[in-house]
């Protein structure tokens, strides 16, 4: 099991030196997965038998050089289309859905020599903030099982911070990797709109959501991100920009001199409980210690940011999730006897309640003598926020803040409140709005809870080697949070 | 009693001739067996993604600039959302705000005149599938080929003012779109469609009346027949001093009226709103000039250039150049024999008939311009009548046979041996003393009654003008 504690770097090193076979590298996750599951229930579905297969003839091919991830065990959100492997979303509208095609991203793993063993349990359609509204029941954090792992990339969040596998690829519509990797005490990196093609990705929020890696390690980030980026041509609006070496780009960090972090001040006044401030803190003096000059800075709308967010993503989401109408694939009520009656039932019993709540407001906004005050205004804001983070990033290289005003939250502490889940989201939303990329770095316990606590870091767009260089020398400075209770008793 | 007028403006569906759909890669191809032609893409599977076909895009400015419209260098594609079990994603892709070309317009002759008819804007869209219902079975099937073709949508002003108009608005339009090979114009099978915003209003009256929608019009002469049903029905519903409701109505072509859309049907909204998943179409410049330069001769031109170059008169031309291939056929004759008024009499009358009677389009037909050519040539050369030229134009259109080779043949070579025509005449004149007689004595029409006796002998082979002569010369 020891195997399954590595970073992604070590393991990668380890199979391509042949020091373990992919199969005992692959043994060992599932072993995690059979201790750790039955509490946490991070994953939907467990490719033991598929990947044992495929770890074995793999290990009769011998390494291969020109695969950067050879052997790897990967777990992939279960919003990404697996070619052969069901992807249900967590809705009970797509509980058997296996689609006939892989998302790029996924290609592009396999590619690059990954092994998928699982897909990962999150909020319905990416719609939560804590991994409680998925038809396949909640996923626990693996540092408090009465404690929520954060969403919507909770599975993933919570399967990589117990060592079930190596990394998962996430998606980020409001801060859905960024907050749970807060909360679970791991790196989640959302990069800049158009570097991750999104073909294959099952849309929320099509001009929000965008996949990025989840690993234990910065480095493991952006050797994860390596292999996911670049231009579809599948995907109109994936980026022809091109992809640096951004492993490479870890060399040249050593320390932070010259580089300046703005905090929004708007970001650190209030709303932020005390152990996440002491935490974010102590990061940022740390990074001053480093050579980094720490300035303030305004990012003016943030208080229309909740509202802006809410608006347009509801608005894509209602429009996005219409395709699942029980006539072609998925969850269809047996019971109809005519058309209306088929679209209602289907979509009433295999919706649930938090993405009906959502289509339903996403359908009010986009409505004729609607429309105007809401989806329009919502655009136009939008282009202010994001002009506030690009006025900020001249005075800046990148930006700091928490990522939630708390801790990781009890379980079923905020899910019969949903105005109060959503403002939880205070911290990450803006940044989908504008499409520049943010990562979360874990910076340390929280004196109260003793739970993890993340910051983020915001960059320019197409800027993420200068996140993961800050990001890497803050990392070797500061103390990791540790193993999680759920593998206290190991390594 | 008020005198009154219709407003009439037209919106018509015209989809483009690509070989691949708008947003994926699969085949256009009509007839295929059902849903043999999609893919994740054009069947909305979760997580799939559209990425527009260059070419409809070309197509969709060629039209544009043929119809002399503004073309947008930024086009923005917006989601039609609806629910329906034949549009798999629950919305079409099509364009609201920013559409591809706007402010257009193209000249139409009714009645000898001209007009213009203003074009609103032009965009681009995906079609939707097709939802088949089996009464025996009772289901309901649903076959997603058409999905993804795609479309563009012309949409004219209100200019229009009565059903003469409008259909020959539409004549011009397809006949555009013909001539430019983007689409083929046929409107049973559904590639080229039309509804129709009608309203009437006391002539002279500025304001619009209330407008109903009518549909379901798969013909020209449907169309036709749709809108004076329909000026009928609202100029009752006025003249009774009740008022005419804003709704939907189809065209019921067995009973030649128009009745409301059910209320649900109808109560659409759309929530129309950017599709994020495309970004906007910028076109450049230099694509724009190239597509413009490789636009052919369209219709108005070539109707023109026929009267000037080959002294037609305008009816000809008009009927001539309708259709691409009948003026390509035209010409292509005339270069072979250079006789454009005979050339195109034949045309306008044997080669039209004989393609309506077949239900064909000259492309179709074996019938070669080589073969007009020949057969007007040996009629002009004496070889045979005019007459037994008519008499075997349906075999040779048919068979596609050389007029010459036919008719020697069959040895329906016209007798034009004047010795051997004197003999046939004179046994003709000493056989019918009588009218030798009453001719003589002032009944000269008769002459034509000789004339017919000796092509009755002569089984039509006699050349009708030798005949004539030689007649008028034996009876003095």
């Amino acid at each position: 099991m020891e195997l399954a504690f590595k970073t992604l770097t070590r393991i990668r090193d380890i199979l391509s030196r042949k020091e373990a076979s992919v199969e005992e590298v692959v043994n060992a996750c599932l072993q995690v997965i059979e201790k750790t599951e039955p509490e946490l229930n991070a994953l939907i579905t467990t490719c033991a038998e598929e990947a044992i297969e495929q770890a074995r003839q793999m290990d009769n091919q011998g390494p291969d050089p020109e695969k950067p991830l050879w052997g790897v065990p990967v777990v992939i959100k279960d919003v990404i289309a697996t070619k052969g492997i069901r992807t249900t979303c967590a809705s009970k509208i797509l509980e058997n859905f296996v689609p006939c095609y892989d998302a790029t991203l996924v290609e592009k793993l396999k590619q690059a020599g990954c092994i998928i063993l699982g897909k990962t349990n999150m909020d319905e359609f990416a719609m939560g903030s804590s991994t409680e509204n998925s038809a396949f029941g909640p996923t626990k954090n693996p540092y408090d099982l009465t404690r929520v792992p954060g969403g919507s990339s909770g599975g993933s969040a919570a399967s990589v911070a117990a060592a079930q596998a190596f990394a998962s690829v996430g998606t980020d519509t409001g801060g859905s990797i960024r907050q749970p990797a807060g909360f679970c005490g791991i790196v989640g990196l959302k990069p800049t709109y158009g570097r991750v093609s999104r073909f294959g990705l099952i849309a929320y929020g099509s001009s929000l959501d965008q996949a990025g890696p989840m690993t234990r390690t910065v480095r493991d980030a952006a050797l994860m991100l390596q292999v996911i980026a670049g231009h579809d041509p599948k995907d109109s609006t994936s980026s022809p920009e091109d992809v640096p070496d951004y492993v490479q780009t870890l060399q040249k960090a050593n320390d932070l001199k010259g580089i300046r972090l703005g905090y929004p001040v708007e970001y650190w006044e209030k709303g932020l409980s005390p152990e996440v401030k002491d935490c974010c803190e102590q990061a940022l003096n740390k990074a001053r210690e480093l050579g980094a000059e720490i300035i303030p800075i305004s990012i003016k709308h943030t208080p229309y940011a909740i509202a802006t967010y809410y608006i347009i993503a509801m608005a894509e989401a209602s429009s996005n999730l219409a395709r699942y109408d029980g006539v072609r694939f998925g969850f269809r009520d047996k019971e109809a006897t005519e058309l209306l009656e088929m679209y209602l039932n289907s979509r009433s019993k295999g919706f649930g309640e938090e993405v009906k709540r959502r289509i339903m407001l996403g359908t009010y906004v986009l409505s004729a003598g609607y429309y105007d005050a809401y989806y329009k205004k919502a655009a136009q804001v939008r282009r202010l926020i994001r002009q506030d983070f690009l006025d900020a990033l001249k005075a800046c290289d990148l930006i700091c803040a928490p990522v939630a005003p708390t801790t990781a939250f009890k379980l079923g502490e905020n899910i019969d409140d949903p105005l109060q889940m959503y403002l939880t989201d205070i911290f990450t939303i803006s940044l989908n709005l504008t499409g520049l990329p943010g990562m979360t770095l874990p910076v340390g316990l929280g004196q109260e809870t003793n739970m993890p606590v993340g910051m983020q870091f915001f960059g320019p767009a197409f800027g993420e080697e200068i996140i993961f260089q800050v990001c890497h020398v803050l990392e070797q400075a500061l103390q990791g949070p540790g193993l999680p209770h759920v593998l206290k008793d190991e390594g | 009693m008020p005198e009154y007028e219709s407003v009439i403006g037209l919106e018509v569906h015209a989809q483009l001739k690509t070989k691949s759909k708008i947003f994926c890669s699969c085949s256009t191809e009509f007839g295929r067996e059902p849903n043999e032609n999609t893919c994740p893409v054009c069947m909305g599977m979760p997580g799939v993604l559209p990425v527009l076909n260059k070419r409809a895009v070309e197509y969709a400015v060629k039209m544009a600039l043929a119809v002399n419209c503004k073309i947008n260098q930024k086009s923005i594609f917006a989601r039609k959302n609806y629910f329906y079990p034949d549009l798999p994603k629950g919305y079409q892709i099509s364009q609201y705000e920013l559409p591809v070309a706007e402010h257009g317009y193209i000249t139409i002759q009714v009645g000898g005149k001209e007009k213009k008819i203003g074009i609103t804007r032009i965009h681009m869209e995906e079609d939707a599938g097709k939802s088949v219902h089996s009464a025996a079975e009772n289901v309901s099937y649903v076959d997603l080929n058409r999905t993804g073709v795609p479309l563009i949508e012309i949409v004219s002003e209100p200019d229009i003012r009565s059903p003469e108009e409008a259909v020959a608005y539409l004549k011009a339009l397809r006949s555009i779109l013909v001539y430019l090979e983007i689409c083929d114009g046929n409107m049973e099978e559904g590639s080229f469609r039309c509804d129709a915003n009608i309203s009437i209003r006391p002539r002279g009256q500025k304001e619009f009346g209330t407008r109903t929608e009518l549909k379901n019009m798969n013909s020209f002469r449907h169309v036709q027949r749709a809108l004076e049903y329909e000026i009928e029905r609202q100029i009752d519903l006025v003249e009774d001093g009740e008022e005419v409701v804003q709704e939907t109505r189809l065209y019921d072509a067995d009973k030649n009226i128009t009745r409301p859309m059910r209320g649900k049907e109808e109560a659409h909204d759309y929530r129309y709103f950017p599709d994020p998943d495309l970004v906007p179409l910028v076109l450049k410049s230099e694509w724009i000039e190239q597509w413009r330069k490789e636009l052919p001769e369209l219709p108005a031109d070539k109707l023109q250039r026929f009267i000037r170059q080959y002294g037609l008169p305008v009816y000809d031309a008009e009927v001539l150049t309708a259709e691409k291939d009948l003026a390509d056929f035209f010409e292509q004759t005339v270069k072979i024999y250079n006789q454009p008024k005979k050339v195109s009499n034949w045309m306008l009358s044997e080669v039209l008939r004989e393609l309506n009677e077949a239900r064909i389009k000259i492309g179709q037909s074996k019938f070669r311009p080589e073969n007009l050519a020949k057969l007007i040539k040996i009629i002009d050369d004496g070889l045979i009548s005019g007459k037994i030229g008519k008499s075997i134009f349906s075999e040779i259109f048919n068979t596609g046979q050389d007029p010459e080779e036919y008719v020697r043949a069959k040895g329906m070579v016209q007798i034009s041996d004047s010795s051997a025509l004197e003999q046939v005449v004179e046994e003709v004149l000493a056989d019918l003393p009588k009218e030798v007689e009453r001719y003589k004595n002032g009944q000269t029409k008769l002459l034509g009654f000789f004339v017919g006796q000796v092509m009755k002998r002569t089984k039509g082979q006699a050349n009708p003008g030798l005949v004539n002569k030689i007649l008028k010369e034996k009876l003095g």
